[in-house]
C-alpha cells in the first residue's frame, strides 16, 4: 500500500511527459514541409477543394513551448514592425477575424515562406521550417485561435492589450479584404 | 549757428521720412521674387513656387463671398487610400496622381464637369506595399518643361509628356529589398528632377539624388551618412555652429557601421533659392528609432541641407535634433523668406520642426536667429542660440525597455509632413499641426533588410486640452502664435493662403474649410466624403474664374487605422497612433474624391 501514492505519482509525471513532445533537432533551412492546401473554399464540381496535409500542424498547435518560441521570433523577425502587437501598421491586423489567406496552420506557413502580393515578403530560405511553424502557430494564437492554455501570457515589453492567452476566440472569416489598392483600376 | 541747426533738423526730417517709408515697406517678411514669381492663375508645383508659400495672389473668392462656394465638379481617384497629394493645374489641364499604384490623370478643364483626358498608369510592384510605412501615400506631381513629373512607391521616376500622357522617361533609383520606397513631390528646377528616398522606418542609408530632366540620367546623388565624400562635403561647406565641423562627421558621430542603415531618409518638400542657388531639404530620422542603440549626434540626420543645384555640394548643415530620441525626422518645410531682423533685411527660411519650435535660420549661413515654440513641449527645453543645440529634458530620455510616460510631442512631432502657408498679404505663417503626447519605450530591433527597424513600442494619447489638432496663425518676427482653431483630430494635411485673406485647410472628420487670415474665424465649410489629408490648390480657371481644389481620402499615419483596416483594440497599431485615433472608425471612412469648388 505505501507504494500507491509513489505509483501514481509516477504516473501522473509519466502523463506529463507525453504532454508536449519537442524535437531537439530540428529540420535545417534547406528542408521545408510540403502542405497541399487550398485558399479558397470554392472548386469546380461537387467536391470542396482537394487538401492533404502532412499532419505536422498537429505538434504545433497547442504547443506552450511553440507558441512561446514563436512570440519571441515574431518579434526578432521584425513581424511587429508591420503587424504591430497585432493590430496592424501597414500589414493587416493578426488580432482580428478576417484572414486575406487563409486561417490554417498550412496556409500561414505557406503564407511566410511563399510571401503574398501586396507587400508580404516570401521568408523561403531565410528562416529554417519549424521556425516558420512556430511563427504560425503564434500568429493563430493573436486572435485565440489556440488554447489558452498553451497560449503566451504576457509580453516582455509595453502590454496594448489583453495577452493571447486572454484573447476571445474569433471564429476565422475567409477571405477578409484584400488591399484596396489591389483592386485600383490597373 | 541757427541755419546750421535748421539744417540738421531739415536732414533729421528728411532722414526720419526715408526710415519709415522704407520700413513701412519693408517691415512685412516677403518670400524672395526670383522664388515666388508673380501670380500667373496656375498651381504647376505642390508648394506653388520655389519658396514653398502656398500662396495665389487671386482674390475673386474673399472673405465676404466664401460663404457662397459650392461644387463645381467632382472625380474619383480610383484608390481609397490616403490621398496626401495636391491636384495642380497648367493652361487648362489639371493634374492628380492617386497613392499607389500612383495613376496620373489629366482632366481638361475648358469643358463642362472637367472630363478625364488621359491616365497614365506606372504600373509600380504591388510588393512596394509592404515597405511603406505610414500608408500607401504621395505628396503630388510637378510640372516643367512640358512634363509631369512624379515618383512611385516603387522608387522609380517618371516624366510624362503633359499634353499626350505619353511616357517620356522612367528610372528606378531605389530598391525595395532593402526597404526604399518613394513618395515625395519631385522638385524640378532648371534642368534638374531633385528626389529623395523614403524609409526611415526600413534602415535605409537616406539620400537626395539629382537627375537629368530631359533624359532622367543620374547628375548627382548625395547620401544622408558616411564619409564627407558621400555626404558631398566638401571645400563648399562652411558649417556655423561647431557641432557640425569636422571630418567624416557621418562616420564617427555613430557606434561603428551603424551609418550604413542610419536613415536620414529624404521625403519632405524641398525648396530653393534661384538668386543663391540652394536647394534647402531636411534629411530624416536616424535609424533605427531606438536612441539606445545609436549614441553619438547620427550626423547628418535630423537637420537641414543646403545644396548647390547643380553640383550637389553642400553648403551648410543645422541640425535640429543632433541624436534625435522621438523619430523627429527633419523634414518639414522650410519656406524661404526675405525678413527685417534687428533692423537688417536677411533672408533667411523659416521651419515649423517636429520638436515643437519654429525655427527663423538664414538661409545663406545656416545661422539660428530664433526658435520659438508653437506646442506643448515637455522633451526639451528649447535652443541655446550661442551653440545652436536643443536642450534636452533628462526625465523624459528613453531608458531601453523602459516605459517613459507622458511625452510631448509625439513621433509624427508638434507636426508631420502637413506643410504651411504664407501669406504676402497677412505675414503670418499659417500651420497645421498635432496636439499629442505618448508613452515611449525602447527596445532592440534587429536590422534585417527589408523589414522595418524601429526598436520603440509606443502608444500616443491626446495633447493638453484633449483635441488633437490646431491650426494656427503664427507672426514669425515676433515668435508668437496670432490666433488658433482647436480640431478633434490632427490637422493632418496641408494649408492655402490666398490674397483674399481666405485660408483653407482640410480636417480628418472630411471638413473642407474656408477660415478668415486675420481672425481664424470659420467663413464656410464643406463635409467631403472622407477624411481630409491633402494639399489644397488654387487656381483661375478658362473661364476666368477662381477654383479651388482638395483630394479628400483619409489614411497617412494618422489615418492609417481607417485606410488600412487596423485593429483599434491594439494601441501599438500604427507605431502607436491607433491609440489616440480609436474614434476615426466612428467618423469616417476611407475615400479618393477630388473636390473642386467655385463661386456660383
Amino acid at each position: 500500500m505505501k507504494l500507491l501514492p509513489f505509483i501514481i505519482c509516477l504516473g501522473f509525471s509519466l502523463a506529463a511527459c507525453e504532454r508536449e513532445k519537442r524535437d531537439f533537432r530540428t529540420a535545417p533551412v534547406s528542408e521545408e514541409s510540403q502542405e497541399k492546401t487550398a485558399l479558397v473554399s470554392l472548386s469546380p464540381g461537387s467536391s470542396p477543394p482537394e487538401q492533404e496535409v502532412s499532419g505536422k500542424a498537429r505538434s504545433f498547435e497547442g504547443n506552450a513551448y511553440h507558441l512561446s518560441q514563436g512570440k519571441r521570433l515574431y518579434a526578432w523577425f521584425n513581424c511587429n514592425g508591420c503587424h504591430a502587437n497585432g493590430g496592424g501598421d501597414s500589414g493587416p491586423p493578426l488580432m482580428d477575424d478576417r484572414w486575406i489567406y487563409g486561417s490554417s496552420l498550412e496556409n500561414i506557413v505557406q503564407t511566410i515562406r511563399e510571401g503574398r502580393p501586396n507587400g508580404m515578403p516570401s521568408f523561403r530560405g531565410k528562416l529554417p521550417d519549424d521556425q516558420i511553424w512556430e511563427l504560425a502557430v503564434y500568429v493563430r494564437s493573436m486572435s485565440g485561435l489556440e488554447p489558452k492554455a498553451a497560449a503566451p501570457s504576457r509580453n516582455d515589453d509595453m502590454h496594448p492589450l489583453p495577452s493571447e492567452n486572454r484573447m476571445p476566440p474569433s471564429s476565422p472569416v475567409p477571405g477578409g479584404s484584400a488591399s484596396p489598392s489591389a483592386t485600383a483600376p490597373q | 549757428m541757427c541755419r546750421f541747426v535748421g539744417l540738421i533738423f531739415g536732414v533729421t526730417f528728411a532722414l526720419s521720412g526715408l526710415i519709415t517709408s522704407a520700413t513701412a515697406q519693408t517691415a512685412q517678411p516677403a518670400p524672395p521674387v526670383a522664388a515666388a514669381p508673380s501670380e500667373d492663375g496656375q498651381w504647376v508645383m505642390p508648394t506653388k513656387n520655389f519658396a514653398g508659400t502656398r500662396y495665389s495672389e487671386l482674390s475673386e473668392i474673399n472673405t465676404d463671398n466664401v460663404k457662397n462656394l459650392q461644387v463645381a465638379f467632382t472625380f474619383s481617384t480610383g484608390v481609397n487610400k490616403g490621398q496626401e497629394s495636391s491636384p495642380i493645374v497648367v493652361g487648362s489641364t489639371m493634374y492628380i496622381l492617386s497613392p499607389y499604384p500612383n495613376i496620373l490623370y489629366a482632366l481638361d478643364l475648358s469643358r463642362p464637369g472637367a472630363p478625364l483626358k488621359w491616365q497614365y498608369n506606372p504600373k509600380p510592384d504591388s510588393a512596394a506595399q509592404g515597405v511603406a510605412c505610414c500608408d500607401v501615400v504621395n505628396r503630388g506631381p510637378t510640372f516643367a518643361n512640358g512634363r509631369i513629373y512624379f515618383t512611385t512607391l516603387d522608387a522609380n521616376v517618371v516624366a510624362v509628356n503633359a499634353d499626350t500622357g505619353e511616357e517620356v522617361w522612367k528610372t528606378k533609383i531605389g530598391d525595395i529589398n532593402k526597404g526604399e520606397t518613394m513618395t515625395m513631390a519631385p522638385l524640378v528646377a532648371k534642368d534638374k528632377v531633385v528626389v529623395g528616398i523614403s524609409g526611415g522606418e526600413y534602415g535605409v542609408r537616406g539620400w537626395i539624388e539629382a537627375l537629368d530632366a530631359a533624359s532622367g540620367k543620374s547628375v548627382w546623388k548625395a547620401y544622408s551618412t558616411g564619409p564627407d565624400q558621400d555626404v558631398k562635403i566638401g571645400s563648399a561647406f562652411k558649417a556655423f555652429y561647431d557641432s557640425e565641423k569636422g571630418k567624416d562627421l557621418g562616420v564617427t558621430t555613430w557606434p561603428p557601421d551603424a551609418w550604413q542603415q542610419g536613415g536620414g531618409t529624404v521625403w519632405g518638400f524641398i525648396t530653393y533659392d534661384p538668386d543663391l542657388n540652394l536647394i534647402f531639404y531636411g534629411p530624416g530620422n536616424p535609424g533605427p528609432w531606438n536612441p539606445n542603440q545609436r549614441p553619438g549626434d547620427n550626423k547628418w540626420t535630423n537637420g537641414v541641407f543646403a545644396r548647390n543645384l547643380d553640383t550637389g555640394e553642400a553648403h551648410w548643415f543645422y541640425q535640429w535634433n543632433p541624436h534625435d530620441l522621438f523619430d523627429w525626422d527633419g523634414i518639414n518645410e522650410n519656406v524661404l523668406l526675405d525678413l527685417d531682423w534687428k533692423g537688417q533685411r536677411r533672408k533667411v527660411l523659416v521651419h515649423p520642426d517636429r520638436n515643437g519650435l519654429l525655427y527663423v535660420v538664414d538661409r545663406t549661413t545656416g545661422e539660428v536667429l530664433s526658435a520659438s515654440f508653437y506646442h506643448a513641449v515637455n522633451a526639451h527645453q528649447g535652443v541655446d542660440l550661442a551653440t545652436g543645440r536643443i536642450k534636452i529634458n533628462q526625465d523624459k530620455y528613453p531608458l531601453q525597455n523602459k516605459v517613459i510616460r507622458d511625452i510631448c510631442p509625439t513621433a509624427p512631432g508638434a507636426k508631420d509632413w502637413s506643410p504651411s502657408a504664407f501669406s504676402n498679404k497677412t505675414g503670418y505663417l499659417y500651420i497645421p499641426h498635432n496636439n499629442l503626447c505618448m508613452d515611449w519605450e525602447s527596445v532592440e530591433p534587429n536590422y534585417v533588410a527589408g523589414t522595418p527597424y524601429i526598436g520603440a513600442e509606443v502608444r500616443m494619447i491626446p495633447g493638453p486640452g484633449g483635441h488633437m489638432g490646431e491650426f494656427s496663425a503664427w507672426d514669425i518676427v515676433a515668435g508668437k502664435e496670432v490666433w488658433t482653431i482647436k480640431e478633434r483630430f490632427p490637422a493632418w494635411g496641408g494649408a492655402m493662403a490666398t490674397a483674399g485673406d481666405v485660408v483653407f485647410y482640410g480636417t480628418m472628420e472630411g471638413w473642407f474649410k474656408a477660415v478668415h487670415a486675420r481672425t481664424g474665424e470659420v467663413l464656410w465649410q464643406f463635409k467631403t466624403d472622407s477624411g481630409i489629408i491633402g494639399q489644397p490648390t488654387t487656381y483661375r480657371g478658362p473661364d476666368g474664374k477662381q477654383y479651388v481644389a482638395i483630394i479628400s481620402g483619409v489614411g497617412g499615419w494618422a489615418g492609417a487605422i481607417v485606410s488600412n483596416d487596423l485593429d483599434p483594440r491594439d494601441g501599438t497599431a500604427a507605431k502607436g497612433f491607433v491609440n489616440a485615433m480609436r474614434d476615426l472608425k466612428n467618423v469616417t471612412t476611407k475615400g479618393g474624391t477630388l473636390y473642386v469648388f467655385k463661386l456660383p
